[in-house]
């Protein structure tokens, strides 16, 4: 059995975790799911969609919000009752988070930003390195796996299977798990649309070649009128031009729009890392050897601030 | 307040990588070396708080001699002392880097009011090492920080979601990992460079451990093969793509 820790966020479940279910699924044994803390057992419907035919869901009064060495606590508990073959979660901060507590209460191995899992002894596992750019392939001494999925390796893939059977059970937690807690929250930097990177399908995102925060309106405006976002580079945060929320890469965000619009952003490979899963990527950019150019699906060679106004009114048209 | 930050060697790699012939690394020949970026944050985290409330900031690394270089470069930045626990030159699996760096930071005297690392390795990015050593040191633990203030004992912390922050505490004495935007890192001052010339560096052999999670060999991932499609130069090319922005659905 594999056992698929499924985050969610006070009830909203983590899209990652679909794709972690699928990982799963690809490893040819039952699946089993759980979640930590009680809002999580609205998610039985889906999980049992995506494969698992139960979902344990860890409920205890301290446990009130995302809690991560109570979650390891709790994994932990629940490996020692089910003997999983392996524990698996979205390669998400919060996924490798819960997991990271889980391999530290066992001492055993951990693998993490995995693209290939193959179960035996040792278990063998293809793994991201350089955020993506190098696979390692790597051997896990442990009977139990714990291993995360790279995120955007696998596709979601429903099992058109029923709702899973939820199992409630209560982790036996000591003091010093639940010290570490969500305590409060704010909506953080507003942004236009009230569009996040992460869920944007159209993601327009500046570099160097933006040349300072003023050059940013033409960016937005298409964004805007494409009801996506703005992005960048870790250049432009940089250098203060845009808000740290709006970074792309291996430092900021990882995304997977529909489509993604390079502006002036020459690609190194901490920025190729955030955003070469994107579906169709667009290049606008003034130099034909960009380093983007070799991740891009389309280019138009030219300066942005003349292209750019040009596509937004096109787009506009177009749009009617 | 007594602050220590653990460091990493990792090459400077650009744009593009290239593997050894044996593909078990990177071709480091023609590289230089730094540390990560979240890592470049965490000194001046240290630094900023060593200034504030006075104390010490100490550096831990593990890996070859030659990490010595990395050392003196952040004691240049306002480090007090360092430490090298020193490898063979092989990249240890996770479990045994906490395990060496737990035994090094259990020898210190100074009992560390605060433990910063970087929220990830540019190189492996194993999400794990310091959750190790905040579990064998009994010590609370808040990974991915984006800002941070100490008050009355407890780390005031707020970390970065998709749907805004996340505010969360630690009593002292804690661990946190931070993220690149918790702050600006400073560049070397020239008399901080001469004094990091003499600024002690405890250098300590470190014994390997048998690795459980084992890297065999790397390969590059695949890019588009195909590369881009040129649609044309500056405006003229713009008709061209809205073909292709209708194509695939984006109108």
């Amino acid at each position: 059995m594999i056992l698929v820790l499924v985050d969610h966020d006070r009830g909203e479940l983590d899209p990652l975790s679909l794709r972690a279910l699928t990982a799963a699924r690809k490893l040819g044994q039952d699946i089993e799911a759980v979640v930590i803390g009680k809002d999580g057992a609205g998610v039985a419907g889906v999980v049992g969609e995506y494969g698992a035919k139960v979902l344990h869901v860890a409920t205890h009064a301290d446990i009130t919000d995302y809690t991560p060495q109570a979650s390891g606590r709790a994994l932990k508990d629940l490996v020692e009752k089910l003997n999983p073959a392996a524990v698996i979660a979205a390669g998400s901060p919060r996924g490798n988070e819960q997991l990271a507590h889980l391999a530290a209460f066992l001492d055993a191995p951990m693998a993490s930003d995995c693209s290939s899992i193959t179960l035996g002894s040792p278990h063998v596992v293809q793994r991201a390195r350089w955020a993506g750019n190098l696979i390692e392939e790597a051997n896990v001494h442990s009977p139990l796996l714990i291993a995360s999925i790279f995120p955007f390796s696998t596709e979601p893939e429903s099992a058109n299977a029923g709702a899973a059977t939820l199992s409630e059970f209560q982790p036996i937690l000591e003091a010093s798990d639940t010290v570490v807690r969500v305590l409060s929250r704010d909506s953080g930097e507003s942004k236009s649309g009230g569009v996040t990177l992460t869920d944007a399908k159209v993601i327009v995102s500046g570099g160097r070649g933006v040349g300072g925060p003023e050059g940013f309106s033409k960016l937005e405006e298409l964004a805007a009128l494409m009801e996506g976002t703005v992005g960048c580079s870790r250049v432009v945060t940089a250098s203060g031009w845009r808000p740290h929320a709006e970074q792309v890469g291996q430092t900021g965000s990882k995304v997977a729009p529909d489509l993604y619009i390079a502006c002036g952003i020459s690609g190194a490979m901490q920025h190729i890392a955030g955003m070469k899963n994107s579906k169709t990527i667009v290049v606008i950019n003034t130099d034909p050897e960009a380093p983007i150019l070799n991740y891009a699906d389309y280019a138009i060679i030219g300066d942005l601030h003349q292209v750019l106004p040009a596509l937004t009114s096109a787009v506009r048209e177009a749009k009617g | 307040m007594d602050v220590l930050v653990c460091l990493k060697r990792v090459p400077l790699a650009g744009g593009t990588l290239i593997l050894t012939p044996d593909a078990k690394d990177i071709e480091t020949k023609h590289l230089g070396f730094g540390i990560s970026p979240h890592e470049e944050n965490a000194v001046e985290a240290g630094v900023q708080l060593v200034e504030q409330m006075g104390g010490t900031l100490t550096l831990l690394t593990l890996g070859p001699s030659d990490a010595e270089e990395q050392l003196r470069a952040q004691l240049a930045i306002g480090a007090t002392r360092a430490v090298l626990l020193e490898t063979d030159g092989q990249e240890w699996d996770p479990q045994g880097t906490a395990a060496a760096l737990v035994d090094a930071i259990k020898a210190e005297e100074t009992q560390f009011d605060l433990i910063i690392f970087g929220a990830e390795s540019v190189d492996s990015a194993g999400y794990q090492i310091h959750v190790r050593v905040a579990h064998a040191l009994n010590r609370p633990i808040v990974t991915n920080v984006k800002a941070m203030k100490i008050e009355n004992g407890v780390a005031s912390c707020e970390r970065v979601v998709a749907t805004g922050r996340e505010h969360y505490e630690a009593p002292l004495p804690a661990i946190v990992t931070v993220r690149d935007g918790l702050n600006i890192p400073r560049y070397p001052s020239v008399p901080g460079r001469m004094q990091a010339r003499k600024k002690p560096v405890d250098m300590k052999k470190a014994e390997p451990r048998v690795p459980k999670l084992e890297k065999l060999n790397l390969t590059i991932a695949p890019s588009k093969s195909t590369g881009a499609e040129i649609l044309g130069n500056g405006a003229d090319a713009v008709p061209a793509l809205v073909e292709v922005l209708k194509k695939i659905g984006a109108l």
